[in-house]
């Protein structure tokens, strides 16, 4: 019982710590002027300044189709490549680590410099795809990372006693392996994903032709001050994913 | 059975995204930089020959030491979490989890600015503690060491409990059982079973978190009021306002050098594993 | 639940794929789009627009936070930038680079709108690359309630009456800048004895400062949490409006004058549409928008004569003629530029 108290206690402490910024990051979206160094009084304004901003809608929609789309191809090239790197010989495997490791210490000025100066050598033109092509590279470390330790929990038999009762390598993968790495797979798609998102530097340097996102949107904003109407669409997004997850949640009790 | 040609599409990713990047890099930490900040490619090793004056040697000491101390809280601040998650009932697990990466998805830069309005002189938290009487001066929370470090555990906090929690859940119940059966406690379950089936969790969430941490620099710039240099403010000032990105490479390069044989050291039993650093 | 996934998927990958819209030559007789390439929130909005439906050409617009970030894009290629706003000593970087365009004054009728004052100076003689778009000076903002002696000296900001209250900015040619004016030498100094000399004086600052910062200077200083700043002059008077007891002062010794132009770099491929949109923004009713709302100075006479008074006779944002003078514009240091970042990495660290 006293045991419950503390684990609740302790996980709504650490809750707390993570929404105590974003709450007064809502708060702030509501405040009268344009600098968070005062509150001048309650106003709504900044949500009709957003809603005149076409560029920032695009930027939005560019922002979640890349983190989309490169989690998802991250988390299966991630995915397979962590099944491949689990079998391989440790000589192989070390190297394979090492290499992994590269997009993780780097840091994303050199990751996003480095990157444009290769498409600027492969004679590509800067837009949609070599961002994406960006995102993916730094994703993938993160799915490897994260699927590679559910791997080695898993019981080395459990392939074979598979293939052994007949069943075919992709049925022991899909029907066996897959649903034991699962958790390790979600893992990666959500820290790809969040990573995605949020990223200024490479994204920055990695795309062109009209296409923004809203980090680079944010970012540029500091020359002037970052305008109160990206706390607004931040509150926007933050209630439209809280009220999205609370509906999945609840449909998945009920099915239960 | 042998599956390694699976991890040739990566390979050739990894080739052409990860390691000819590098191989720019390396290529342009030994070239000359022209009057305006231009490679010229003739081959030198004056940039790291610069890295040996003391003042960058003392930025290499403080970024990698603020990095661990950052790195370590947020350890112990997430075990426990992601335990407590792990054992939730499974309908409210996903919630959890969820909610620990939700935060994550509005802009890094805002959540910075939040911690500011919350820690400044006149912010929330001083302003709570002198209406209650407890201080009569504002606490001086923001420009300092401590500031850089909450903003670190802040951002990657979610890049520990993650690996952790996924390793912890779906754990083969039946080996604690099994411990338990024969008599051990329930510290001697975690410390002898729990912990050791849990290590390449634990592992994962140290690189995802203790890496990313050397090279940031926003956080140090923001809450740390730009009063020191770390390694991620150095090489991003040699890319931006020096614009010798030559040094800024040869930063980098002795960077990466410099992690993996420091990882290497510190986890040596991996070896056998094969988990990488050479 | 996956098949939808999916189709959400590829559904946005098509249309991400297909967004860019094909460029062709409209009825005027322009190419149909551009690209502009302009520093976050620097254009007042509508004028865009504006521009798009006067003359049919569809702008693409991007952002970017630094003069260095949108260097490098530049200079590696892949782009097609056709308008960029660089600030004064990266328009001579740029230019003595190859990175620019000389520009073609046939096209461009409205520059006689220009300040002659704020024409011709050393980063680029004659203007033959870049057009000033916005301008200004670097001082001390203030708080009265904090400060009660006239401001008139960088020796202010050494005054250990004020420890912890001052904030200097985190960016070493302006800082450093300043410091050397203080010492009465150029603040483009290419002497290391001259450069040493401001380092020391830096570093026994140090101690007396709050905070070197990027842009939370303006919340510190409307919240009175410090008694004074170093500002650049729009961002002062835009950030006193917020707050009635700070002031903004140029100190005696001289201060830096600044420039932000529009330049045409050379990977633009659509130079005459360029120059109609430089031409178009040195409209004076466009050129008074803009300054109305960035709050910047304009460097456009006319447009200077159409802002609303308290604007126009602001001194802080349209000095007398002396400050003028007196202002130094930075020039780019070439290769002295990495002593700077030395110096300034030995001052962060010490």
């Amino acid at each position: 019982m006293v045991r419950n108290i503390i684990k609740k206690a302790y996980a709504t402490l650490v809750y707390a710590f993570l929404y105590l910024p974003i709450f007064f990051l809502i708060l702030y979206s509501f405040n009268d002027s344009k600098y968070s160094g005062k509150w001048n009084g309650f106003t709504f304004k900044w949500y009709k300044v957003l809603f005149e901003d076409k560029s920032i809608i695009s930027a939005v929609y560019n922002t979640f189709a890349v983190a989309i789309l490169a989690a998802c191809i991250a988390t299966i090239i991630g995915t397979i490549t962590a099944i491949s790197i689990y079998k391989m010989s440790p000589r192989m495997k070390n190297i394979f680590m090492n290499v992994t490791y590269l997009p993780v210490m780097n840091p994303d000025i050199v990751i996003g410099i480095s990157l444009l100066a290769l498409f600027g050598m492969m004679r590509c033109k800067l837009g949609f795809m070599t961002l994406l092509l960006a995102h993916v590279t730094f994703n993938i470390p993160y799915v490897i990372l994260s699927v590679l330790p559910k791997l080695y929990q898993l019981n080395p038999f459990l392939e074979e006693a598979a293939l052994d009762l007949g069943a075919t390598p992709l049925q022991a993968f899909s029907k066996v392996i897959l649903p034991e790495i699962m958790p390790g797979v979600i893992t990666g798609f959500l820290l790809a994903f969040t990573l995605s998102l949020d990223d200024f530097m490479v994204s920055f340097f990695t795309t062109g032709s009209g296409v923004s996102t809203l980090s680079i949107k944010v970012y540029s904003m500091t020359k002037l001050g970052v305008s109160p109407k990206i706390n607004a669409l931040s509150t926007i997004l933050f209630i439209g994913v809280l009220i999205l997850f609370i509906l999945l949640q609840k449909r998945e009790e009920n099915t239960n | 059975m042998k599956k390694t040609w699976l991890s040739i599409p990566y390979a050739i990713w990894a080739l052409l995204f990860s390691i000819a990047p590098i191989i720019i890099i390396t290529v342009y930490s030994f070239c000359k930089r022209s009057t305006y900040g231009g490679m010229i490619y003739e081959f030198t090793v004056d940039h790291y020959k610069q890295l040996l004056e003391p003042i960058y040697i003392n930025v290499f000491w403080r970024s990698l030491s603020l990095a661990a101390i950052s790195t370590i809280i947020c350890l112990i601040i997430a075990y426990p979490m992601a335990m407590i998650i792990a054992k939730s009932e499974a309908k409210r697990k996903n919630m959890l989890v969820m909610l620990f990466v939700i935060p994550l998805w509005t802009n890094f830069l805002l959540r910075t600015y939040a911690w500011m309005i919350i820690l400044r002189e006149q912010g929330i938290i001083n302003n709570i503690l002198i209406g209650l009487g407890i201080i009569d001066e504002p606490i001086k929370f923001l420009y300092n060491s401590g500031a850089v470090v909450l903003g670190m555990i802040y951002n990657f906090i979610p890049f520990m409990v993650l690996p952790i929690y996924s390793v912890l859940s779906k754990m083969d119940e039946s080996l604690i059982e099994a411990a338990k059966d024969l008599g051990a406690t329930s510290t001697q379950v975690f410390l002898k079973v729990t912990l050791p089936l849990s290590l390449p969790g634990v592992i994962s969430g140290l690189i995802m978190v203790f890496m990313p941490a050397v090279s940031t620099f926003i956080i140090s710039d923001l809450l740390g009021g730009g009063q020191t240099i770390l390694l991620g403010n150095l090489i991003q000032n040699q890319f931006s306002v020096a614009r010798n990105w030559q040094f800024g490479s040869a930063i980098s390069i002795i960077m990466m050098v410099f992690i993996l044989i420091s990882m290497m050291i510190s986890g040596k039993y991996k070896s056998e594993e094969g988990g990488g650093l050479w | 639940m996956k098949k939808i996934a999916l189709l959400l998927v590829v559904c946005m990958m098509v249309v991400s794929l297909s967004a860019c819209g094909k460029g062709e030559v409209n009825e005027q007789g322009y190419y149909n789009q551009i690209n502009v390439y302009n520093w976050g929130d620097y254009m007042a909005p509508g004028v865009i627009e504006d521009f798009e439906k006067e003359y049919g050409i569809k702008v693409n617009y991007e952002e970017y936070p630094t003069n260095e970030d949108m260097q490098a894009k530049i200079k590696q290629g892949g782009t097609e930038y056709d308008v960029i706003f660089p600030s004064e000593y990266m328009i001579e970087a740029m230019k003595k680079e190859g990175l620019l365009q000389e520009l073609d004054y046939n096209n461009l009728p409205n520059f006689k709108n220009i300040d002659d004052n704020l024409k011709d100076f050393t980063y680029d003689q004659k203007n033959k690359y870049s057009i000033p778009y916005l301008y200004g000076t670097m001082g001390i903002l203030y708080n009265k309630k904090k400060v009660k002696e006239p401001v008139d000296s960088w020796n202010i900001l050494w005054n250990e009456k004020y420890k912890g209250q001052i904030i200097m900015l985190d960016s070493p040619r302006d800082t450093i800048g300043i410091t050397l004016k203080k010492l009465g030498y150029s603040l483009n100094t290419k002497d290391i004895k001259e450069l040493e000399e401001a380092q020391k004086e830096l570093i026994k600052q140090k101690p007396l400062v709050k905070a070197y910062l990027v842009d939370e200077y303006r919340n510190i200083m409307i919240a009175g949490e410090a008694a004074m700043s170093l500002v650049w002059s729009g961002e002062a008077i835009r950030i006193a409006n917020e707050n009635e007891d700070l002031a903004y002062a140029i100190p005696n010794e001289g201060t830096n004058l600044w420039f932000d132009g529009m330049a045409i770099p050379t990977t633009s491929k659509h130079k005459r549409e360029a120059e109609l949109f430089i031409n178009y923004m040195m409209r004076p009713d466009v050129a008074k928008k803009t300054a109305e709302t960035i709050g910047y100075a304009t460097a456009n006479k006319e447009a200077v004569k159409l802002l609303p008074e308290e604007m126009r006779n602001n001194k802080g944002l349209y000095p007398d003629g002396d400050i003028l003078n007196e202002g130094e514009v930075f020039n780019d240091l070439g290769e002295f530029t990495t002593e700077y970042d030395r110096v300034w990495t030995e001052i962060k660290s010490y």
